[in-house]
């Protein structure tokens, strides 16, 4: 082995010296250098700048006007947002969207972890199998997977019914009350959504240092305090990445009930599973004349999501103690 | 001798009947709509439901081809062009940014890249109000520039490919190209664009599919006369409720391509959603 101590490891090619000439060191070349940089992340401010960036502090501007797409408008300062506060409608969509939001998330996050929990045995056989059988959801679009679940869950002859047909139960209308309808939408987003939260997962559980468990295992722990004690408090980062991304994303639900609705922007008859996302565009898009209360909409959309980032935040941080 | 953490991660045969489990669970929607796609009308009235495909795909698919109102074959192409176009785009814009951002020494560099990583948070429905009026300004509405041109960039494609071009590209190889006189476009052609590859081909992939996904914005903006295919297959499903063989037919013709995608790419995707995950 002493060998290997005076045998250098292959080295790269020397870096150039600094002296070397430039073969141009023209005005040119040193503009090149100096401003291209610019140039080459230009693009992206530009666009990003006029159809994202300015949208968005226009929607703000916007929600303090009572504002017609196609009219008039007048500034009214916050209004819209005091409107907000005593409207039953805006209520009843943050009720639905935080119901369908903890019937998914929840179980789904459970879960992910447990389903990354087993894909973590490095004695696995099949691994890209099983990942990628539990990804395929992911690559459906929302839309093919809100017809195909509009149909499983269809009343008449919908699989979910007969499946419980055979155990003697009578056939829901999941679309006409809000606790089946709220179960059938977030059955959506757990079938498309719980592989892409295991993958992530499991990403953080292998990038926990693997002598952490064998330490554990020397000094007789269980696989499952093992897992209480060492997966869990080391995954906490990965496991709030998860958390917030699903706020992100439930927070603006909007394809599933619209489509399970048949397209109807107020989501069933009695709004039973109205989200906010489809509030906004109801009273935004759906209806232009009321497209400053739209916005202003859209803005409480955003504060709620920082806000249960926050609360998520802090939970998580909490329990680190 | 088996090492502590082989005999810590054992697979009993339980792990199996979940992992089986789970992986049927994930399939098996699909495969529904494969069987419904494939057999007449009235198989949807069977008692047990209809569980082995059949052969009227032909016939249903016809059903959309010949349906004037789905403008599916319009719906089709217009996703095909409108997802081709962004994801050069997105590769192209972000790779040269994130290239810049890895390499080259600018004034603000530290602060711009931290601004683009904090409009990665922002969710897009913050904007689509106001961006629908100025589409109307613009006289796009119902235009392909509606679904295009704002998607030509984005945050992620920057940051991701600003990540590998950090670790996956050195000083040196950059040093050298300049040091024989190429511009430094040149050397983003010829050194950084092709290195930069494995994580092109990934964000490529990612942004297609999202692309290919996307629906409010294509929904709120696009007329049911020329719209994307998501668009299209969600009027279908409206209109052509009752009629759920024809529904499904487009719905897996919409959806095959992507599966297909997956089967043959699955591996990188999965791998650069994995990676992406353990750096942020």
């Amino acid at each position: 082995m002493s060998l290997s101590a005076t045998t250098a490891p292959p080295s790269p090619a020397p870096p150039p010296p600094d002296t070397a000439p430039r073969r141009r060191g023209s005005l040119l070349n040193r503009l090149d250098i100096k401003y291209s940089p610019y140039l080459y992340i230009a693009p992206f401010f530009l666009i990003f700048g006029v159809f994202q960036l300015y949208p968005m502090t226009r929607t703000f501007w916007m929600s303090l006007h009572d504002w017609d797409m196609i009219g008039e408008h007048t500034f009214i300062g916050f209004d819209n947002y005091t409107a907000l506060i005593s409207d039953e409608y805006f209520w009843n969509a943050l009720v639905n969207t935080f119901g369908i939001f903890a019937l998914s998330t929840i179980p789904q996050l459970l879960l992910a972890l447990f389903l990354a929990n087993l894909l973590n045995r490095t004695m696995l056989r099949a691994k890209t199998f099983f990942r990628m059988a539990i990804f395929v959801p992911n690559v459906v679009s929302v839309a093919a997977v809100a017809i195909v679940f509009g149909m499983l869950f269809q009343r008449d002859f919908g699989l979910f019914n007969w499946l419980l047909s055979t155990v003697g139960v009578d056939p829901i209308d999941w679309r006409n009350q809000t606790w089946s309808s709220w179960t059938a939408i977030a059955t959506m987003v757990n079938w498309r959504w719980t592989g892409y939260n295991t993958l992530i997962l499991l990403a953080g559980m292998q990038a926990i240092p693997k002598d952490l468990y064998e330490a554990a295992a020397i000094d007789g722990a269980s696989q499952w305090r093992q897992f209480w004690r060492i997966t869990l408090p080391m995954l906490r980062p990965t496991f709030l990445f998860v958390v917030i991304l699903s706020t992100i994303g439930g927070m603006q639900l909007f394809t599933e009930p619209l489509l399970f609705a048949n397209g109807s922007v107020i989501g069933g008859n009695q709004r039973e599973f109205q989200t906010l996302a489809m509030y906004m565009f109801e009273k935004g898009i759906y209806n232009l004349s009321t497209a400053g209360y739209g916005a202003a909409v859209a803005w409480a959309i955003f504060m709620i999501i920082i806000l249960v980032s926050l609360v998520n935040f802090l939970l998580v941080r909490r329990s680190a103690k | 001798m088996i090492s502590a953490s082989q005999r810590l991660w054992r697979t009993s045969p339980l792990t199996y009947v979940a992992l089986v489990l789970a992986a049927l669970f994930s399939i098996y929607p699909l495969y529904y709509m494969v069987v419904i796609s494939t057999r007449s009308l009235d198989a949807i009235n069977d008692v047990p439901p209809p569980m082995a495909p059949g052969e009227s795909f032909g016939d249903n698919f016809g059903r959309v081809l010949d349906n004037d109102a789905a403008n599916f074959v319009t719906g089709l192409i217009n996703s095909i062009i409108v997802s081709s176009v962004v994801t050069i785009a997105v590769v192209l814009t972000g790779s040269l940014a994130g290239f810049a951002f890895a390499k080259l020494r600018f004034r603000g560099r530290n602060i711009l890249l931290l601004s683009i990583i904090v409009t990665m948070m922002i969710p897009t429905q913050m904007s689509i109000i106001p961006l629908w009026g100025m589409m109307q300004t613009f006289g796009w509405y119902d235009s392909l520039y509606a679904v295009t041109v704002p998607f030509l960039v984005t945050a992620f494609g920057v940051f991701m490919m600003r990540q590998y071009a950090t670790q996956a590209i050195s000083d040196e190889l950059i040093e050298a190209g300049r040091v024989d006189g190429a511009s430094t476009f040149r050397i983003y052609w010829n050194i950084v664009l092709p290195a930069l590859r494995p994580a092109a081909a990934v964000l490529g992939l990612l942004t297609f599919m999202e692309q290919w996904n996307s629906f409010l914005w294509p929904y709120a903006i696009l007329s049911p006369e020329n719209p994307t295919l998501q668009v299209s297959l969600s009027f279908l499903s409206y209109a052509y409720y009752t009629d759920y063989s024809q529904v499904f037919a487009a719905t897996a013709v919409g959806t095959l391509p992507l599966i297909l995608v997956f089967i043959l790419f699955g591996r990188q995707i999965i791998g650069g959603i994995m990676e992406g995950a353990v750096k942020s």
